[in-house]
Formats: C-alpha cells, sequence, structure tokens
C-alpha cells in the first residue's frame, strides 16, 4: 500500500515536472515555428478525412434517430434547433475529441516512444537541443490549435449530415435549414464548443506526449504507449465533459 | 590504417570521474569508480554486457545522475549543472549511440543540420550548407546527403550518427560499442575513421567496446570494468598479460586461441 501511494506520488511529480517544462518552453524563444506548422499538418490536415466521414454520419444517424421522437408531438419542423444545439453544444466536439484520442494519441504516443526506444530522444539531450521545446510543445500546440480547427469543421460537416437526413423526408431546402441553424445557435453555445474543443484539444496532446515520452524501453513499450495514450485521452475527455458542463450550467 | 602516435599530455585532464558510484534498484552498477580522459587520449573502456560501460558515457554526458561521487567534464562538475549549463556542456561532447539514433523522419541532410540550426542561430544558409557538406566528406558520405536513414546500412548509418556529433566541433567523443553488429571491413572503416577524427578534430575520446580488434586498433589507453570497478589499466598488451578469469575468455574468444 505504501509503496503504491509512493509510487502516485511519484507520477504526480513527473506529471507537474512535465507540465512545467512544457509551458517554459511552450513560451520562451526560440520557437519551433516550422515544427508547429508540420505538426499541424500531420494533426489537423490528415485527420480530415476520417473525421469528414464520422462528422457526417454523426449528423445523419443524430436527426434519423430523432425523428421519431419529434414525430410523435408533430414538431418534425424543429429538427434543424434540435440538432443544431446537440451537435454545437456537445456532439461536435465530443466526436472530434475521440477520433482524435484514437487517430492522433495513438500517432503521438507511438512517435515518442518509438524514439525513446532508439535513443532519438537522448540523441537530441546530447546534442544540446532541448526534446522538450522541439517534440512536447509543438505536438501539443498542435493538438490545442488543430481540435478547435476540426471541431467548428465536424459541426459544419454534421449539420450537412442532418439536412440530408431531413431532405430525405421533407421538402426543405438547405438555406431554410440553415437559417433556422442560425437562428437556434447563441454565443454562448459557440463559447461551449470552442472551449470543449480547446481543453480536449490540449489534455490529447499532453497525455500522449507524456506516456510516449516516458515509455518503456523496447517494441512492446512501443504498444503499449500508443494504447495508453488512447485509453488516457479517452478517459480524460470524458472526466473534462462532466467537468465541464457542470460548469457551464452554473455559468448559465 | 595504422594509428598515428599521438604525444599525450597526462597532465591535461578533460574528463574525470571521481569515485562514481550508480545503482538501479539493488544492482550496483558502478562502485566507487575513479577514471581520467587525458587530452587528445583515445580511451577504450572494455567490459562484459551489462558492466556499466554505457552507463558510464551516460553519466559523463549527464544523461544519468550518479548516487555518489562527482563527474568533472572540461572544468565543470556535470551532476551539478542547471540545464542551461548543462546544454552548453553538451554542445562540446559529441555522443555516437549503439544504434547511431538517427532521427528516421528526416533525411540526412536534415539529421546534421538539426544539431547546428538549433545551436548556432547566427549561421546563415550557406554556411550551413558549408558545414554540413565538409562534415559528410569527412566521413566519406557526400552522395547519402538526401537519403533517409532507413535507406542506409549499419555502417553508413554510424558514420553519419559520428558526422552528426562532429558538426558541433566537440572535443569530446564519446562512442558506444562503434563497432557492434557491423561485418570486419567495415568495423576496420570504423575504427579507421575513430582515429581520423581523433587526428583530424583533435578530440578525446573515450570508446565503449568488447570487440579487441576495435579496442587494439584505436585506443592509446585501455581500462576494463570488472564487477563494476576499473580493476585493469593500461595498454592492450598490460591488460591481457593476466590469468585473471574474468579477463582471459576476452582475449581468448576475440582472437579464437
Amino acid at each position: 500500500m505504501g509503496s503504491k501511494i509512493e509510487k502516485l506520488l511519484i507520477e504526480f511529480a513527473k506529471l507537474h515536472r512535465f507540465m512545467m517544462s512544457f509551458l517554459r518552453e511552450a513560451v520562451s524563444p526560440p520557437y519551433e515555428f516550422k515544427e508547429i506548422i508540420r505538426q499541424c499538418y500531420e494533426i489537423g490536415w490528415r485527420s480530415f478525412p476520417l473525421i469528414s466521414l464520422t462528422g457526417f454520419i454523426v449528423g445523419f444517424v443524430f436527426t434519423k434517430q430523432s425523428r421519431p421522437s419529434l414525430e410523435e408531438f408533430g414538431a418534425t419542423s424543429w429538427l434543424p434547433s434540435l440538432i443544431s444545439i446537440a451537435i454545437v453544444r456537445a456532439l461536435a466536439p465530443l466526436v472530434t475529441a475521440l477520433i482524435a484520442s484514437g487517430k492522433v494519441g495513438s500517432q503521438i504516443g507511438a512517435e515518442l516512444s518509438s524514439m525513446n526506444v532508439t535513443e532519438q530522444i537522448d540523441a537530441m539531450e546530447v546534442s544540446g537541443t532541448n526534446p522538450t521545446k522541439f517534440l512536447i510543445s509543438t505536438r501539443i500546440i498542435a493538438t490545442t490549435t488543430m481540435i478547435p480547427v476540426l471541431c467548428f469543421y465536424v459541426a459544419g460537416i454534421g449539420l450537412l449530415g442532418g439536412y440530408l437526413s431531413i431532405a430525405s423526408k421533407d421538402d426543405l431546402s438547405i438555406l431554410a435549414f440553415f437559417t433556422q441553424v442560425f437562428e437556434s445557435i447563441a454565443a454562448k453555445d459557440i463559447f461551449a464548443m470552442v472551449l470543449r474543443a480547446v481543453v480536449f484539444g490540449f489534455t490529447i496532446g499532453f497525455a500522449s506526449c507524456y506516456v510516449g515520452y516516458y515509455s518503456s524501453k523496447g517494441t512492446e513499450g512501443v504498444g503499449k504507449a500508443a494504447n495508453k495514450a488512447v485509453v488516457s485521452s479517452m478517459f480524460l475527455v470524458f472526466i473534462e465533459e462532466l467537468l465541464i458542463v457542470q460548469l457551464l450550467a452554473i455559468i448559465g | 590504417m595504422e594509428k598515428k602516435n599521438i604525444q599525450i599530455d597526462y597532465n591535461d585532464i578533460v574528463i574525470h570521474v571521481d569515485n562514481v558510484s550508480k545503482s538501479f534498484g539493488d544492482l550496483h552498477v558502478l562502485r566507487d569508480v575513479d577514471l581520467k580522459l587525458y587530452n587528445e587520449e583515445n580511451l577504450v573502456v572494455l567490459g562484459r554486457s551489462g558492466t556499466g560501460k554505457s552507463v558510464l558515457i551516460k553519466l559523463i554526458s549527464g544523461l544519468l545522475r550518479p548516487d555518489k561521487g562527482n563527474v568533472n567534464v572540461l572544468g565543470e562538475v556535470v551532476n551539478e549543472l542547471d540545464e542551461r549549463d548543462l546544454r552548453a556542456l553538451r554542445q562540446r561532447i559529441g555522443f555516437s549511440f549503439q544504434n547511431s539514433a538517427l532521427y528516421d523522419s528526416m533525411t540526412v541532410r536534415e539529421n546534421l543540420e538539426f544539431p547546428l540550426v538549433r545551436n548556432k542561430r547566427n549561421l546563415t544558409r550557406a554556411e550551413i550548407n558549408k558545414e554540413v557538406e565538409e562534415v559528410l566528406e569527412g566521413v566519406g558520405l557526400s552522395q547519402a546527403i538526401n537519403q533517409m536513414p532507413s535507406e542506409l546500412s549499419g555502417g553508413q548509418r554510424k558514420r553519419i550518427g559520428i558526422a552528426r556529433t562532429l558538426i558541433l566541433r566537440p572535443d569530446i567523443m564519446l562512442y558506444d560499442e562503434p563497432t557492434a553488429g557491423l561485418d570486419p571491413i567495415t568495423c576496420l572503416d570504423i575504427n579507421t575513421l575513430i582515429n581520423e577524427v581523433q587526428e583530424r578534430y583533435k578530440t578525446s575520446s573515450i570508446i565503449i567496446t568488447h570487440d579487441l580488434a576495435c579496442a587494439k586498433m584505436v585506443g592509446d589507453r585501455m581500462v576494463m570494468l570488472l564487477d563494476g570497478k576499473f580493476e585493469r589499466q593500461g595498454t592492450f598488451e598490460e591488460i591481457f598479460d593476466t590469468d585473471d578469469e574474468r579477463v582471459r575468455p576476452f582475449y581468448d574468444y576475440n582472437f579464437i586461441v
């Protein structure tokens, strides 16, 4: 029991040191702009195909599943309002974060872990280069900025999916649909979406970098790091979702 | 290629491992070891696998911290330096890894530029190109400049790894098993390169190995790690002029007696 508590405390100390090291290197020059852009491309642009498909399917299926409930009350005309609020407030950030946890989290975890195994991180250290600045800061900055961008995109493509689902049954123009959507969404909904996306983006980057950077040696360590990156990112995203919902309810 | 006789000043100490101990849990790897490296000397550290040879050079480069004792490098106590000073000192220490540790997502050119552009930020593009081409020519691999590490052979990767450390013009070179996993002819090439580096760049080097042909070819002096201590020191002949059962098999196996 004592050793478990000791291990936990050591883990917290490592997390704290990792966080402080990231914060220090993220704000202090010189900046690794070229690597940040490369990571944004890897994390953002390369996720577009998967995110597009997932976002579209979520919007389409959610609309289809919501229809029967509204039909009972003869309120299918409310579908655009319902799906827009659901997608913008909750579904878009959550779906983006979960897809990114799987795709980006595993990629970062495996990449850093394999660099660790092959001593590439040590090689950076001994050549007088700061691996935290080059490997960690750049990836966390990229996830924190790209997940909100992807989130807006998922919201758009999800709404498109929702429209196509409605249009397959009802006679509704796309202009009328989006007019109703924008009338339903308030500034606070956009704020809630951006807040979630930024928090989730930072969490995915931080958790994946941490498990990759401190992975155990050996090829088994690479697999474990990739797996741990996904699991811990997803777990933290759900915990944060719970907390953000409470926080936004208090704020109103 | 015959090793040139280099005059070593035995008063000019560049590394002093002073009474250092290092353990990992219950495993005592180094016990009160004491070691000096002199300016422009090639010092070979021999020993069985798992005896702490690599731990020794990781302590010297500050990748590990000793449990006890001090590691003096170029007048600085490595284990007392803060991150910034340690980084500055590391620019004067070249570390050639056993598996080369090339950045596999970068080309050879990018691998060589990586430490240069981050440590000498005022260099122009033309100066960077000149440095890269010069150091690549020095290891005989100018043609590999745009290749990826995965396209290179083991020997070529070793050479590029050494070139990457040389680009910062270090005063000290640390070689971790430079000939491990290579065929005999490539081993000869690497040994020749280690000697060329010593002559051309005036480096002081520690070469970790259990390849006695390599040790004989590149070493000015040798030490042998046995049970966490440097039990034997001297020239190649002095080290192996013994009936010690922990030492003889080394010689017998390497030279198939």
